[in-house]
């Protein structure tokens, strides 16, 4: 047998970030900020959507969701309640989102119309680390009742993220939440990423990431 | 665990290439692994038999190089290696950097293939 070596170069995920790219690429022209939400399950992705909807709704913008789940629509029907379209990904099982489930989702959504499109993803901190989906923020939420050191734990996903939102803040107290140590842990792993404290609950920084989302929107997209 | 399906998307890409090129069987893979790949390596080697059974890569060794993170400190004015993806800090001057310049890979280097006669 004749044997060679073929030099390949290429990242395994090449297929996925070729549709993450082009989906970027028509969001962006379409002038839509885009933003993944990723979390272990159960950190109140749903929550802050739902109220982020709402009050983004209120103001003027136009807003959608997709929203990843193994096996229920439970979300989906949560978000809908906002009143703005949603699209449930029913991921069969699978852990992550990739971008062609999201590409096959956008299809009768008129995007031109839209100012932002949230994409929420399976509950899970490792998996979705790997995956573009053509956002232009990675959102990583941590909530107070899961403790200070999971960005040590899961420093991939941190790693990738843009910014990080803490949540359930009404519990912190009753949970002793130390958020000098997370603050801390979030920068060890991602120096300088911002740091929004949220509570879905009681509404409490819910502006301060509104107008977060609401800066990078200008920034990422002026001028389209 | 996403390293099953990661593994079919390399089984994938390697098969193709190696088609292309007019082979009968791949006999490694070579892949380049950063430590903020996301991906564990026992379990992307478990799930490599899995996805290259009754393929043109079945039987064929995966050889994995680990590559850690390496960061530009803006201080000392060059690339340091982390010792732990747990501390950006440049290992030297002890300043955080979070500009990465390795570390992502997961990335097939090349393939061993063998031609017909
Ligand atoms: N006290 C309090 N509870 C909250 C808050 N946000 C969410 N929760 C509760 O936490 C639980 C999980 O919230 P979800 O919003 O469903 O969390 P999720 O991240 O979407 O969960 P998955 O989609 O399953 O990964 C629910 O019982 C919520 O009522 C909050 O700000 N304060
Ligand atoms: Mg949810
Ligand atoms: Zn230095």
């Amino acid at each position: 047998m004749k044997a060679r070596v073929l030099e390949i170069r290429k990242g395994v995920l090449n297929k996925n970030d070729e549709i993450a790219r082009g989906l970027r690429e028509r969001l962006h022209a379409a002038g839509v900020l885009t933003i993944n939400l990723v979390s272990s399950p159960g950190t109140g992705k749903t929550a802050l959507l739902q109220r982020t909807l709402r009050e983004l709704r209120e103001q003027g913008s136009s807003v959608a969701a997709l929203v990843g789940d193994l096996a229920t629509d439970n979300d989906a029907r949560r978000l809908a309640e906002a009143g703005v379209p949603v699209k449930q990904i029913n991921t069969d099982g699978r852990c992550h989102l990739e971008a062609q489930m999201v590409s096959d989702h956008l299809s009768d959504w008129d995007l031109d119309r839209l100012d932002y499109l949230f994409i929420e993803n399976v509950g899970n901190l490792v998996c979705p680390s790997s995956y573009d989906l053509g956002e232009d923020l990675r959102v990583v939420l941590l909530s107070v009742t899961e403790g200070e050191d999971k960005p040590l734990k899961y420093p991939n996903i941190f790693n990738s993220a843009d910014v990080a939102v803490l949540t359930k803040m009404d519990l912190a107290e009753a949970c002793e939440f130390d958020i000098e140590a997370a603050r801390a842990n979030i920068a060890a792993v991602r120096p300088g990423m911002r740091i929004v404290s949220t509570s879905a609950k009681s509404g409490v920084g819910v502006q301060e990431w509104l107008s977060c989302l609401a800066e990078e929107k200008q920034s990422r997209l002026v001028g389209v | 665990m996403h390293e099953l399906s990661i593994a079919y998307s390399l089984v994938e890409m390697a098969g193709e290439s190696a088609r292309e090129a007019g082979a009968v069987r791949v006999r490694a893979v070579h892949l380049r692994l950063g430590a903020l790949s996301g991906v564990v390596r026992g379990a992307l080697e478990f799930g490599y038999e899995i996805a290259t059974a009754d393929t043109l890569l079945a039987e064929s060794r995966l050889h994995v190089k680990e590559l850690p993170v390496r960061v530009y400190c803006g201080v000392c004015r060059k690339e340091v290696e982390l010792k732990s993806v747990q501390r950006f800090r440049c290992p030297e001057c002890d300043t955080p950097s979070g500009d990465i310049r390795q570390g992502r890979e997961l990335e097939i280097e090349s393939i061993e293939i063998e031609m017909p006669e």
